[in-house]
């Protein structure tokens, strides 16, 4: 085992993120983002569906013909998600109504296929579980990272608390409402790529193709 | 060694990729995952169900102005009485039972509605009867009428109520519990100071014309909202909507009604 527990567990939160590194769920950490509430309730969603994901997938690891494994790891994680899906509607009924279709959507989202595939396929299920809950961290943190500067500067709160008094109210800040748009999370979250690998320089990627000068031709 | 182990033996060295274990591993995976996912369909459905019922209930009771914090909205909400009105007839029907009529499911239903010619909310159906909600006193006088209301904005058709004085002619109040307009513009709608304006309103004139309007200049104080600023197509639907249920296709007739005791 190359990595410690600990390290599949950490790992996705920074050096391996599943969002800036590999830069995979973008879609929806642009729709869920405007609020803190909703996005945390998102995260929980996506932890959970992550680490039970590759779980059981990793428990089926062996018994999974190699022909049909993707709809077999589609029908677990679709599962799981109506499960999840049907678990907030009945006891978080206000949020659920502004999640809408996007706990639907985690089938869809692409840090879960990609666990299930890359990791849960390969290793034991305790392992594979800890690799999935790690990487549903790695892109809850960075789902609240986006969703704070959205909320704060787009409506003057953090979690529904009021910070900065918006002149609506007749306080005075006037809320940027390009934040609470979706196309406002591209640029944060590229800001954040941006920054990480300027922390980062390993995770950087080579250039494809390298720009021909006049000299070298 | 019994029959049941030696099927999963001969199960398990079976080859991973033969035919034979594919289908067993792909039908027997989809009947555990089909199990599961009806099992808590089935048993949520109650919990889902009663939390859509309060969220309607509590967004009544806000539209009345009656709705704090903490407050038991259920019980709340035996003051308000709901009824079924006929809108081509103006009248309040008992044809059917007011707790489980479907306004929504009326409004599919070619028996229960009317495809509109002249549509300017952009709801393609009304429904011919509506679920309305009235507020009594403690002595049971009416104190408020709750009208449903709806209409399509810039993006999504927007969900409310209208709360109206007992004379049927003053707003109390107006609220929407679904739509998905531009949040910070259009969603505006939802926002406390915008919804205050409509308090005190009246929707018509001493001549019984409808005069309320939502727009960006001021004609006449009484009658004027507001429009939203930067959000002119969610505003338009605003107009739309309230003109078109508070007018002749609308509640109006029922309104007329309600005050001359004909209801």
């Amino acid at each position: 085992m190359a990595q410690t527990r600990k390290q599949l567990l950490t790992d996705p939160l920074v050096d391996n993120n599943p969002i800036t590194l590999q830069v995979l769920g973008i879609c929806s950490a642009l729709a869920v983002t405007s609020s803190l509430n909703v996005a945390f309730v998102m995260s929980l969603a996506v932890i959970a569906v992550c680490g039970f994901s590759s779980l059981f997938i990793s428990f089926l690891r062996h018994y999974i013909p190699n022909s049909i494994r993707i709809i077999v790891q589609m029908v677990i994680i679709a599962s799981l998600v109506i499960l999840v899906d049907q678990i907030i509607k009945a006891y978080a009924y206000e949020i659920s109504k502004t999640l809408s279709v996007f706990v639907g959507l985690i089938i869809t989202n692409c840090i879960v296929m990609g666990r299930a595939e890359a990791f849960a396929m390969k290793n034991k299920p305790f392992d594979s579980f800890i690799d999935g809950v790690g990487n549903g961290l790695g892109y809850s943190l960075l789902l609240m990272c986006v969703g704070v500067i959205r909320e704060l500067f787009g409506s003057g709160s953090l979690f529904g608390v009021m910070i900065f008094e918006p002149v609506s109210n007749g306080g005075w800040y006037v809320p940027n409402g390009l934040l609470l748009l979706p196309p406002s999370a591209f640029f944060i979250i590229g800001f954040i790529i941006w920054g990480v690998r300027t922390w980062k320089k390993s995770q950087v990627e080579a250039r494809d193709y390298k720009i021909q000068t006049l000299e070298e031709h | 060694m019994s029959n049941s182990n030696n099927f999963f033996t001969r199960f398990r060295e079976l080859p991973v990729d033969g035919m034979t274990k594919t289908i067993i591993v792909a039908v027997s995976l989809c009947l555990v995952c089909s199990m599961v996912v009806s099992f808590a369909a089935v048993n949520l459905k109650n919990i889902q169900e009663i939390n859509k019922a309060v969220d309607k209930q509590k967004n009544i009771l806000q539209v009345a102005g009656v709705y704090y914090e903490g407050i038991d909205v259920k019980k709340t909400f035996l003051s308000f009485e709901p009824v079924v009105v006929d809108l081509n007839k103006g009248k309040f029907t008992n044809k059917f039972d007011p707790i489980t009529f479907d306004d929504k499911a009326a409004a599919q239903d070619p028996e229960l509605s009317i495809s509109l010619k002249d549509d300017p909310a952009s709801i393609g159906r009304r429904t011919n009867f509506a679920t309305v909600y009235l507020l009594k006193k403690e002595d049971g006088s009416l104190d408020k009428i709750i009208l449903p209301i709806h209409g399509y904005g810039l993006w999504s058709t927007l969900y409310g109520f209208i709360a109206l004085e007992k004379n049927g002619n003053d707003i109390f109040g107006l609220q929407f519990y679904q739509h998905a307009e531009t949040p910070g513009l259009g969603a505006e709608v939802d926002n406390p100071k915008w919804k205050a304006q409509w308090k005190g309103k009246k929707l018509n004139n001493d001549n019984g014309e409808l005069m309320i309007t939502v727009a960006k200049t001021q004609k006449n104080k009484e009658y004027h909202i507001d429009a939203l600023a930067g959000a002119t197509l969610t505003s338009n639907g605003v107009d739309n909507l309230v003109k078109f249920w508070m007018g002749d296709s609308g509640f109006k007739k029922f309104l007329k009604n309600l005050q001359n005791g004909a209801a």
